[in-house]
């Protein structure tokens, strides 16, 4: 059973048709290599899906139920976990507040919530040893190389026990070292059982690691097949259209 | 072709997590307050050499007692500039409570009712600001500015611009709240004491105080995360409000009188209080400890001036000074972490 289904999903920006009859099937587990060439609509079909966007039409279902999100709250109850092309974070706090960041565990004192670093810092640790990232609760986030930034902001998806893990471009802005970090993050996110969806122009990210490919052109989906059944030199004819369909 | 994935062993990495890369030290001398803090030593031991009348228990009476209006109003700007704003009202709001406290008390109620009225009238003004900057977005200067005209003009027409002395039936408890002294320390030094312990345990403890330094560094992150974003920011105009309604009162005491000239241009030394004691205009960094410090630090100027016979004309290039240096010293840091 799919664990999201979108069925002729469009998107219209005033006159610009972003997204028009997207359908798409994500199972329990797989990673799913978004592409597509730049304004394709790649980043309105994630945010769509993690509730920053309302669809102009189509439908969503979660496990055969009907879903529709008013805000990235509303998707995250949901379990969908959107990691920002810019992380979110805030680089004054340490990663662990970071990771809790607006779902502290506290305790009540009067009127006063009261923070318990040690459980945060505890288990924040605990999703750290997990993704098997040296990241250390306790720093700022201001001192962080990019890829524990990745990993304080993958971690924060963990809290939840997301199902479904959106990505946008996490390998755009980071040194060759780092994006093997990334990878090697997003697969231990698989490895829990989690389904991602990997937005990335970068094609060793999306044929090292992906399930299946899926290829955004000009707002509709040009293609949906297996990594295995296709190669780099067919999806970037399909990204920029020298090839019309796969 | 390199192997992807040199993982270290699972002890090796619980213990590189484990570990703590800033040791208590190094946290200490990073704290801008800590250099302020001795700034302040310094020129205090000085003075206490050159003079034979800074070290007198009377001038630090004074002086402590000075800084305690100036400080306790600066608790509450940490806590607007950490979130990213700034407060500009605040020296209006003391004068609109103290003339609220005054107006009250004038007229026969008993100190306690006059104060409840005094605190609300400036949680009133902070309400106004934070809705006005959360909801309709109105950048926290304007609004701010706005309202220290708005507030003080209140002030004006609740006493039709007089002076008021008269303090009815309770007038003694509140010259003593405002004017005396417990085990020789002035009050107001103590009330900065007792709310500074709050205030510092309210950024450091709480739920709130993570908000207001997450909402200072990156808003955007604030609200995805699903923060009450508007909420925080309200709060945090209603506190420094308090704060400077708080300080009305006391200086009410102080003073003996109020006119509608107290707190003038207040705002823009409890700025620099804040600034010299670390406080960041962009948001995301301030304590508490760094704005009494910056505040001390003000007044050990001034005072300074004044025993060694320089013109206090001199106290605003001082202070100017050491604002810059407060920002510059920053800069280098920040320039020097970069390169590292
Ligand atoms: N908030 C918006 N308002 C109006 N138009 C938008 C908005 N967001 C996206 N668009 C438009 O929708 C189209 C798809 O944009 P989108 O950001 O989804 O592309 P993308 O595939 O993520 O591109 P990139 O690779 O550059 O990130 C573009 O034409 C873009 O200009
Ligand atoms: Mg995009």
């Amino acid at each position: 059973m799919a664990v999201l289904k979108l069925e002729n999903v469009a998107k219209n920006f005033g006159a610009i048709e972003a997204l028009r009859g997207v359908s798409l099937q994500i199972e329990k587990g797989e990673v799913i290599g978004l592409m597509g060439d730049n304004g394709a609509g790649k980043s309105t079909l994630v945010k769509i899906i993690a509730g920053n966007f309302r669809a102009s039409a189509g439908r969503m279902f979660m496990q055969n139920r009907e879903v529709a999100f008013h805000s990235p709250l509303d998707a995250r109850r949901h379990g969908i976990e959107i990691v920002y092309q810019d992380l979110a974070l805030c680089d004054n706090l340490t990663a662990a507040a970071n990771v809790f960041l607006g779902r502290e565990l506290t305790w009540r004192l009067g009127p006063v919530r009261i923070n318990d670093y040690a459980a945060m810092n505890r288990r924040a640790a605990e999703l750290f040893q997990e993704l098997k990232s040296e990241t250390r609760p306790r720093d700022l986030v201001r001192q962080m190389s990019g890829g524990q930034r990745q990993a304080v902001a993958i971690a924060r998806t963990r809290l939840s026990n997301a199902d479904i893990v959106l990505m946008d471009e996490p390998t755009a802005a980071i040194s060759v070292r780092q994006v093997v970090e990334v990878l090697n993050l997003i697969r231990r996110l698989r490895d829990q059982g989690v389904a991602v969806v990997l937005i990335s122009h970068r094609m060793p990210d999306v044929f090292g690691l992906a399930d299946r490919v899926v290829v955004l052109r000009r707002g509709s989906i040009v293609a949906d097949k297996p990594v295995a059944a296709t190669s780099p030199q067919e999806v970037t004819g399909l990204i920029t259209g020298a090839i019309e369909h796969a | 072709m390199h192997k992807p994935d040199s993982a270290p062993n699972h002890a090796d990495l619980s213990q590189a997590i484990n570990r703590q890369t800033n040791t208590r030290l190094t946290a200490l001398f990073a704290e801008q307050a800590t250099w302020v803090f001795l700034a302040a030593l310094l020129s205090a031991l000085v003075l206490g050499f050159a003079t034979d009348t800074f070290a007198t228990s009377q001038n630090l009476f004074n002086v402590t007692r000075n800084f305690a209006f100036v400080g306790l109003v600066a608790l509450g700007m940490t806590v607007v500039i950490i979130s990213g704003g700034i407060d500009l009202s605040v020296g209006s709001v003391v004068c609109l409570s103290a003339m609220v406290q005054a107006i009250v008390m004038n007229a026969g109620y008993g100190f306690f009712p006059a104060a409840v009225l005094a605190l609300a009238a400036a949680a009133l003004v902070g309400l106004v600001n934070g809705a006005l900057i959360a909801w309709l977005r109105i950048p926290s200067f304007v609004v701010t500015l706005g309202m220290l005209s708005i507030a003080r003009s209140l002030a004006m027409v609740l006493s039709d611009n007089r002076m008021i002395y008269e303090f009815g039936p309770d007038q003694a408890l509140l010259f003593t709240l405002g004017g005396g002294a417990t085990f020789g320390i002035a009050h107001p030094v103590i009330a900065l004491a007792l709310l500074g312990v709050a205030t510092a345990f309210l950024l450091r403890w709480s739920q709130w105080g993570t908000h207001v330094f997450a909402i200072g560094a990156n808003e955007r992150a604030a609200v995805l995360t699903g923060i009450a974003v508007p909420w925080v920011k309200i709060s945090v105009y209603v506190f420094s409000s308090l704060m400077a309604g708080v300080t009305g009162v006391l200086e009410a005491g102080w003073l003996g009188g109020v006119t509608t000239n107290l707190g003038q241009s207040m705002e823009l030394a409890v700025i620099a209080a804040a600034v010299i004691g670390g406080a960041n205009l962009l948001g995301g960094s301030g304590t508490v400890l760094g704005a009494i410090v910056g505040a001390a630090l003000i007044e050990i100027i001034r005072n300074s001036l004044i025993l060694l016979g320089i013109s206090t004309f001199w106290q605003g290039a001082f202070v100017g000074f050491f604002i810059i240096l407060a920002v510059a010293f920053d800069r280098l840091r920040a320039l020097r972490s970069a390169q590292f």
